[in-house]
């Protein structure tokens, strides 16, 4: 009895059923509802990436954006070239471009395409920590700096639009290897492509952080000098980390773009990178599980907020993501705590601050 | 092992995702609201509310972001021209029943909420959209599904969806007569100055060929970002290339920012006017009448044009929407798209796309700027070209008009100086 109860009450437990009734789920929801959840679930694999860096490693990065970025941006521009059939995408022309660019040329082999869009912000990320880290720019100026990078990043899309389409993105995203992005069948397909590769992700990162590399993440976090005394070249570590959660983003940019058959920069603008750092702290810091709930939750909330209130839905939103930081500020994993905590007294509560009712 | 709090907490959250899981499968469609829309519009969440007496029609704009601003008022009155069919009887006799959903001024929420209300609410059209990034983004999801967007905002052109009715000015019936208008009354030098995407680049493109096939001269063409608000740099370069006008194709808040920086600079409209394509009534009230005063717009409407149907028009939308709400063209075309989508379906006798397409070409309606038509060929609309001088009071005098309605011409066919602009757009179809 309870060896059983326990299985079902781990992470990987918990994550085994909820891939299960997401496995399900499509036979019981719309063509337009899975394909939402699909996206969704795209998101929960850079929150997944996004936990490793901050809640395991300590390093807050809200410009996440960027990588996703490049991963989206690299996948459409593969689909573009394979959608207008060797002509020139329309932007191109109206900016008075005569034949494809070199860059783009490249993208035109899809192995290419699909590699680069996790390499390229593996790279970005090796380059960028390597410069800081070293450095030993660490906590909010590194924050800092990964906004700051956003912005650069979109005001160069926007400003390259004869490259990169500007502000209107590209938009004609119509064919993948042959196969047609609006049919559901495709979109079927690539939902559980991103299922099976979030899986992947998961029971990786969750024996990567149970390993000994894992629990030196983790000592970067709670004491990054005493860690470095004992001889640990911290930086090599964080690099490390931050690259493989880039690289992460890129694959979820990948995905979505594949299954929202758009790009545009308003898709990694602050805004949105602020909001991958939210899934992540609304599901709960440093336990993997919660920030795939909190990306699914968030997105699903927002999305049903907006259609049940079209008016005020922003408000709602807003709302809801302070009662979460208010009442439960390690995420929504702690629920359980703070219920356990109300039933027992205060019998447990060095593990989670102060007391709060609920 | 036993039950630990930690391990608890994962049960717990797990249900939690599992009833907001449940709650959107059938997204509480039993609430019918009416909040925020004009007196008798009934408003659905979900087709599901439906029965068969009833049209669900889509409406898709941003009510949050930087566009809400600009868009709600379109959707105020398409509210209106619905509420009016409806009072009237609706279309082939079933009452119309808006689902409204929130683009968010973001392009691919654009396209993820028209895909919603084809997909999910089965709406046979949406009347949706203001920037060109938005129409892009809903176009291949509209064409995917074969359904119909009725767009209401003047674009850049060089563009033909089947699925896409526009009602917007084409740019022969905004820039070319603006240009002509300019070089015969204000003179040869012409600056160009607009926001750095799509459309004033494209419309940029046309207005260099017809200057230079007509004499005149660009001085100089310079390009801001969007949201640009620094034009100091511009004005001084104004000053030095002292041309005979401005041509404006900035948009939204960069506007004010422009304005207000030349009226400081001390350049007037006497001295050099600008004549601008993005800057309607409700601008005007956001850079402020005194700063602007005596420049000019193009558009095909103005809140100030005496026809009855307009004087009709205006006193309707103030009497939903409030005394001091001002109207302009795009939220002119809001209202007359939906009327013109209803005639079409009423003579085709059905909501079906390919029926309401063949049906379209040639319905008119006698819309507040004057009559317009739907050109069953390019799918656009022909309608008055105005121009328009800004007044004290922040009203437009129109100081010019078009003889007649003009015939849409999205490619700029008509014009021998198009001809290699053309040429780029049809070489890839």
């Amino acid at each position: 009895m309870h060896e059983r109860q326990s299985f079902f009450t781990t992470k990987q437990g918990v994550f085994t059923i909820l891939i299960v009734i997401l496995a399900i789920l499509p036979l019981l929801m719309s063509d337009f509802q899975t394909n939402l959840l699909g996206r969704f679930l795209a998101f929960a694999i850079l929150a997944v990436g996004l936990d490793l860096l901050w809640g395991y490693t300590g390093v807050l990065s809200l410009g996440h954006g960027i990588f996703f970025g490049f991963g989206a941006y690299i996948t459409a521009i593969y689909i573009t070239i394979e959608s207008s059939g060797g002509g020139l995408p329309d932007f191109m022309m109206w900016s008075g471009m005569t034949e494809l660019p070199w860059l783009w040329q490249l993208l035109s082999n899809p192995v290419a395409a699909l590699s680069l869009a996790i390499l390229v912000p593996m790279f970005v990320a090796t380059l960028l920590g390597f410069f800081t880290f070293r450095n030993r720019i660490k906590g909010v100026y590194f924050t800092i700096l990964t906004q700051a990078l956003v912005l650069t990043m979109v005001t160069l899309i926007i400003s390259q639009q004869q490259y990169t389409g500007g502000s209107d993105g590209l938009t004609n995203l119509q064919t993948i290897f042959g196969f047609s992005l609006s049919s559901p069948q495709t979109q079927l397909v690539l939902y559980f492509l991103t299922l099976i590769v979030l899986t992947v992700v998961f029971f990786s990162s969750l024996r990567l952080v149970n390993s000994r590399f894992g629990k030196v993440m983790v000592a970067i976090r709670d004491g990054e000098n005493r860690l470095r005394f004992s001889g640990y070249n911290t930086a090599h570590f964080k690099t490390v980390v931050f690259t493989l959660s880039a690289g992460l983003a890129g694959l979820s940019g990948m995905l979505f773009v594949m299954q929202i058959g758009i790009v545009t920069p308003t898709m990694i603008d602050i805004i949105p990178s602020i909001e991958m750092a939210l899934w992540v702290a609304i599901g709960g810091r440093g336990t993997l599980l919660g920030p795939v709930f909190g990306a699914l939750l968030a997105n699903t909330g927002s999305t049903y907020f907006s259609e049940s209130f079209p008016e005020v839905w922003t408000y709602l939103m807003g709302l809801a993501f302070i009662i979460v930081i208010i009442y439960l500020p390690k995420g929504l994993m702690t629920i359980g705590d703070k219920l356990t905590k109300k039933r027992r007294g205060s019998h447990a509560n060095q593990s989670a601050g102060k007391p709060t009712k609920l | 092992m036993c039950f630990t709090p930690s391990n608890k907490a994962l049960s717990f959250v797990f249900i939690c995702f599992l009833f907001t899981l449940a709650a959107c499968q059938d997204g509480s469609s039993d609430s019918v609201e009416a909040e925020d829309t004009p007196a008798d519009v009934q408003e659905a969440e979900d087709a599901e509310d439906l029965d068969e007496e009833q049209i669900p029609v889509g409406i898709l704009h941003s009510l949050s972001g930087t566009m809400a601003m600009s868009e709600t008022s379109v959707r105020d009155s398409e509210l209106l021209a619905i509420e009016e069919i409806n009072d009237n009887g609706g279309v082939l006799g079933k009452e119309l029943v808006p689902i409204i959903e929130d683009g968010a001024s973001d392009w691919p929420t654009f396209a993820e909420r028209a895909d919603k209300l084809l997909q999910e609410d089965e709406v046979p059209v949406i009347f949706g959209g203001w920037t060109s990034a938005s129409r892009k983004a809903m176009q291949p999801v509209v064409e995917g599904h074969n359904g119909l967007l009725f767009y209401p905002v003047q674009y850049e052109g060089m563009e033909a969806s089947p699925n896409i009715f526009y009602n917007g000015a084409a740019p022969n019936q905004q820039i070319t007569p603006a240009i002509d208008w300019l070089m015969e009354e204000k003179g040869d030098d012409i600056f160009l100055i607009g926001s750095d995407y799509v459309f004033p680049r494209i419309a940029n493109q046309a207005v260099n060929e017809q200057v230079e096939d007509a004499g005149g001269t660009i001085v100089e063409e310079q390009y801001t970002p969007l949201d640009h608000t620094d034009y100091n740099t511009i004005i001084a370069r104004i000053r030095e290339a002292d041309p005979d006008v401005i041509f404006n194709t900035l948009n939204g808040d960069s506007n004010v920012a422009f304005f207000k920086q030349l009226y400081d600079a001390g350049i007037t409209a006497d001295e050099i006017p600008v004549l601008s394509v993005s800057v309607a009534e409700e601008e005007v009230q956001g850079i402020g009448s005194e700063v602007i005063e005596g420049h000019y717009a193009s558009w095909n409407y103005y809140q100030s044009l005496g026809t009855d149907e307009n004087i009709e028009f205006v006193e309707r939308f103030q009497e939903t929407y409030g005394e001091d709400r001002v109207v302009g063209d795009p939220i002119e075309a809001g209202y007359f798209m939906v009327h013109l989508w209803a005639k079409a379906v009423e003579e085709a006798g059905t909501t079906d796309t390919d029926e309401v397409r063949k049906a379209a070409d040639g319905i008119e309606f006698a819309a507040p700027g004057g009559p317009v038509e739907i050109n069953g060929e390019n799918q656009h609309v022909s309608k008055t070209v105005r121009i328009g001088e800004v007044q004290e009071d922040g009203q437009f005098e129109q100081v010019w008009k078009s003889d007649e309605p003009v015939e849409p011409d999205p490619f700029l066919e008509e014009y021998d100086w198009a001809s290699g602009l053309s040429e780029i757009v049809t070489d890839e179809d």
